[in-house]
């Protein structure tokens, strides 16, 4: 079957039933975290164990997988779980979000819009967002149940009053479906209109903490905030430094140790698209320069 | 000038509380009118605590019912009613200040949000207006607006005290249940706090339950007293008649302890 | 009895109480005060107790105001349109019946902690539901007239004299126009003049009708506004 000597996808079949089953309940109630008993795997926790469980037990060898680590498909962490899936489960990889049918991210989501034929798989770290106020476990399940989530708005305050803006600007809460607030994993708040009626299925795995949560297709999804302070996600009045994009998340990349920088796209496959597509920047269309000054850092 | 028949706020039945087999208390019956101040004393482990935990809906008796008359659905069973009914009252109509501020106030947050948050818990989403009231607040327990973004561990024992007070009364509660809110400040501390609550309780007709070991404070706040010995009331009345004329050998006993109050 | 309709009806109606202190602490000990006490006081008159020190004076007038419980007995008091016993009375009605229909001048002022003596004068009008301002205007008229120093008057009483006490204690017992005024000793350790002041305030009190009871120590006060004298004697001890 596979060249590994494990089952197909790594897991064995029975802990992929047992976590479809904590996938299938997760996308009845958007939102809500569905504890499961998860596998050891061999990569550590940082890794994305959650994420690569929920990816095991989802993938098929039809399937074409990308994934993404700060918005970029070739550092090593995203290299090695694509590497991982294709031998363990035979697939397809791609660094093309058009051509993917799974995407296992941990910091982004991707700037090319999703379709119904994708599913989107993120790696959490700390899936409870009312964890910061309240560490008993059995607290936080009563305020879910009871959808008392005014503490989560003491975050927002304590922000304001002390920076004068939201400055929360990763893993940014959201109330799913008007019902559960809900920890997006740590892409920055702009990817979070992205998460709203989205026509891809977004599945979210924590391997440390052990539990799945989904937004289903199609799922309203907002983003907290005051009436006078609503929600706004980050601008920059740069465009991107190669391909000149105007509307994507642009990460800061030291050009040299003079303190020369420029902003360019962080998801480097929508960048590269652009630049096939004959955008330019107003650092040109050299992507050798792109590609000293990654590797530069 | 004619008596306006009230309805009790508060309607304790034979309220018996067990932790196992050891006795928290036992037998305890009331009635509570709104407006009114009604002070539990007695010794250490006389089931004071106890008492108010089952009555705040902070634990479950062993048997009894706590009747309380809310504001727009009539009289509800305490604990007959769902537990989201319950965690919505201690939300919106009523306020509990513990002996400890730890208990009672979020330590990492500022004061602001410490008060803002009761708001924000009843759907308040202008950030503009919460901190308004919070900083009104503050100043109606006396702290000044340039502490507003302080953590409260940065404020001195009393102030906490009067911070956990100001976060109870900003959604304007009816019922307020305080264990020791005095214990452990320095005396003159005690006496800012004690005509800071009265102040309150006279302006805002609050309806308080306060359990304390001290008799002046007792005297200075509550209408009525409740005196608690082995978990059961062995003494109750007005305040000034169960001070002044204690007929239980236990509350003469404790009268007579303190020098004068 | 039934033809004595319109025959004036008293303030207040003492009927056989009594009274025993049982001290707990000094093993059970008993201690009877009164027995058997019956007494009527009508509106617009003043009765003074009368008998030796330790005779129960001060522990009759304080089971009047229910600050004593009486062990049997009533105390009907004219309350309104209605009677209260403040023997059998719910402490809801006590409250009541102090706030509308009963006034004590207590021996000593308790001093509540911050609370300034303009504060402590106006209170009980304000309760009653007296717009504040108002009843600080009568707060003002009674201290002035018993001469306590407009600059004592935003301060709290604690740290004022005996006789300063005394007298701020006297006007809040006068604040509000009670039908039935309790009065302990309320001359003792003032100066001649305040001592007038003072009568003079209990002869009004009576001339719009309130029945006072009162304790005085001073044979010529209680000349100039006692109507008749009731003689509280000491109840021989029974304990062996
Ligand atoms: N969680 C508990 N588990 C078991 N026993 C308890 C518990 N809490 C209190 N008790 C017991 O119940 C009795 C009443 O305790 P409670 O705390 O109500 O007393 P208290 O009157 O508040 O005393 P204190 O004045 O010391 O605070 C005591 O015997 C105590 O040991
Ligand atoms: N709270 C109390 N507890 C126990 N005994 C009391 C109490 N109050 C008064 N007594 C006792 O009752 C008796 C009557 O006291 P009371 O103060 O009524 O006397 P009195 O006539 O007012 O005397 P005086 O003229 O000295 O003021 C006294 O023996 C006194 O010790
Ligand atoms: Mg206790
Ligand atoms: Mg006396
Ligand atoms: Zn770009």
């Amino acid at each position: 079957m596979t060249d590994t000597g494990y089952n197909y996808a790594y897991l064995d079949e029975q802990t992929k039933r047992m976590i479809r089953r904590a996938i299938l309940k997760a996308v009845a109630v958007p939102g809500y975290q569905v504890p499961f008993a998860g596998r050891e795997m061999p990569l550590p926790y940082g890794w994305g164990t959650g994420g690569i469980q929920v990816t095991a037990a989802i993938i098929g060898q039809d399937d074409t997988l990308k994934v993404i680590d700060q918005g970029a498909d070739d550092t090593t962490n995203a290299v090695s779980i694509r590497r991982f899936f294709a031998r363990t489960a035979a697939v397809k990889t791609t660094e093309k979000t058009v051509e993917a049918t799974v995407i296992q991210t941990r910091h982004r989501i991707p700037e090319t819009p999703l379709t119904e034929n994708q599913i989107m798989v993120y790696q959490v770290p700390i899936p409870e967002p009312l964890r910061w106020m309240e560490p008993r476990e059995t607290e936080t399940r009563k305020m879910h149940a009871l959808q008392e989530y005014g503490v989560m708005h003491v975050k927002l305050y304590e922000d304001i009053a002390r920076f004068g803006h939201i400055a929360t600007t990763y893993d940014y809460p959201v109330m799913v479906n008007d019902r559960y607030l809900m920890a997006p994993s740590p892409i920055p708040k702009f990817d979070n209109p992205k998460l709203n009626n989205s026509p891809a299925l977004q599945l979210f795995g924590a391997g440390r903490e052990k539990r799945i949560y989904a937004v289903p297709p199609y799922t309203p999804v907002k983003s907290l905030d005051f009436t006078d302070h609503p929600f706004e996600v980050q601008r920059w009045d740069d465009c991107c430094a190669l391909c000149g994009a105007t509307d994507s998340f642009l990460d800061e990349v030291i050009t040299d140790d003079k303190g020369g920088r420029m902003y360019v796209c962080s998801d480097s496959d929508y960048c590269g698209d652009r630049r096939a597509a004959g955008h330019v920047g107003p650092q040109g269309v050299d992507a050798d320069a792109y590609q000293r000054a990654t590797a530069a850092e | 000038m004619t008596m306006i028949p009230q309805t009790p706020l508060l309607r304790v039945e034979g309220l018996t509380h067990y932790y196992g087999s050891r006795l928290g208390c036992r037998d305890v019956s009331f009635d509570l009118y709104p407006g009114e101040v009604l002070g539990i004393v007695g010794e250490s482990g006389s089931g004071k605590s106890t008492l108010l935990s089952c009555l705040s809906a902070r634990q479950d008796p062993s048997s009894g019912r706590v009747l309380y008359q809310s504001r727009h659905d009539g009289e509800i069973d305490l604990y007959r009613v769902s537990e989201p009914r319950r965690r919505l009252l201690m939300r919106t109509e009523w306020g509990i200040v513990h002996q400890n501020p730890r208990d009672g106030l979020r330590m990492t947050v500022s004061a602001g949000a410490n008060i803002g948050e009761r708001l924000m818990a009843v759907g308040a989403r202008h950030y503009g207006d919460i901190r308004d009231q919070a900083i009104d607040w503050l100043g109606r327990v006396e702290i000044s607006d340039d502490r507003t973004d302080d953590l409260p561990r940065t404020f001195s024992g009393g102030m906490q005290q009067r911070l956990q007070i100001a976060r109870n009364l900003v959604t304007q509660p009816r019922l307020i249940f305080m264990d020791e809110p005095t214990g452990g400040l320095d005396v003159s501390v005690q006496a800012r706090l004690l005509d800071l609550l009265r102040g309150l309780v006279s302006s805002l007709g609050l309806s308080v339950i306060i359990v304390t070991h001290d008799l002046a404070v007792a005297r200075l706040l509550a209408h009525r007293l409740m005196v608690m010995k082995e978990g059961q009331v062995v003494e109750t009345g007005l305040t000034d008649q169960v001070l002044d004329d204690p007929h239980h050998p236990y509350t003469q006993l404790l009268v007579s302890s303190v020098l004068q109050v | 009895m039934t033809n004595q309709t319109n025959a004036p009806r008293p303030a207040v109606s003492v009927r056989d109480l009594e009274k025993t202190f049982v001290l707990h602490t000094q093993g059970g000990a008993r201690l009877p005060v009164f027995a058997g006490l019956t007494l009527d006081v009508f509106p617009g008159e003043c009765v003074a107790l009368h008998g030796p020190s330790g005779a129960g004076k001060s522990t009759l007038l304080r089971s009047l105001y229910a600050n004593y419980k009486p062990g049997s007995g009533q105390v009907l008091v004219r309350h309104g349109d209605s009677t209260v016993d403040m023997v059998s009375a719910t402490p809801h009605q006590i409250l009541a019946v102090r706030r509308h229909t009963m006034g004590y001048v207590s021996q000593f002022l308790r001093v509540i902690p911050r609370v300034s003596t303009l504060d402590i004068v106006a209170e009980p009008l304000i309760t009653l539901g007296t717009a504040p301002e108002e009843a600080r205007a009568r707060a003002r008229a009674l201290l002035t007239r018993l001469r306590i120093a407009e600059r004592l008057w935003s301060l709290a009483p604690a740290t004022f004299s005996g006789g300063e006490q005394q007298r701020v204690n006297i006007a809040r017992g006068f604040s509000v126009p009670y039908p039935v005024l309790l009065l302990d000793e309320p001359t003792a350790s003032l100066d001649a003049a305040n001592r007038a002041t003072v009568l003079e305030l209990i002869t009004e009190a009576k001339q719009r009708g309130a029945a006072v009871i009162g304790i005085f120590h001073d044979a010529d006060a209680r000349a100039a506004v006692a109507d008749r004298l009731f003689d509280v004697l000491p109840v021989p001890s029974q304990a062996a």
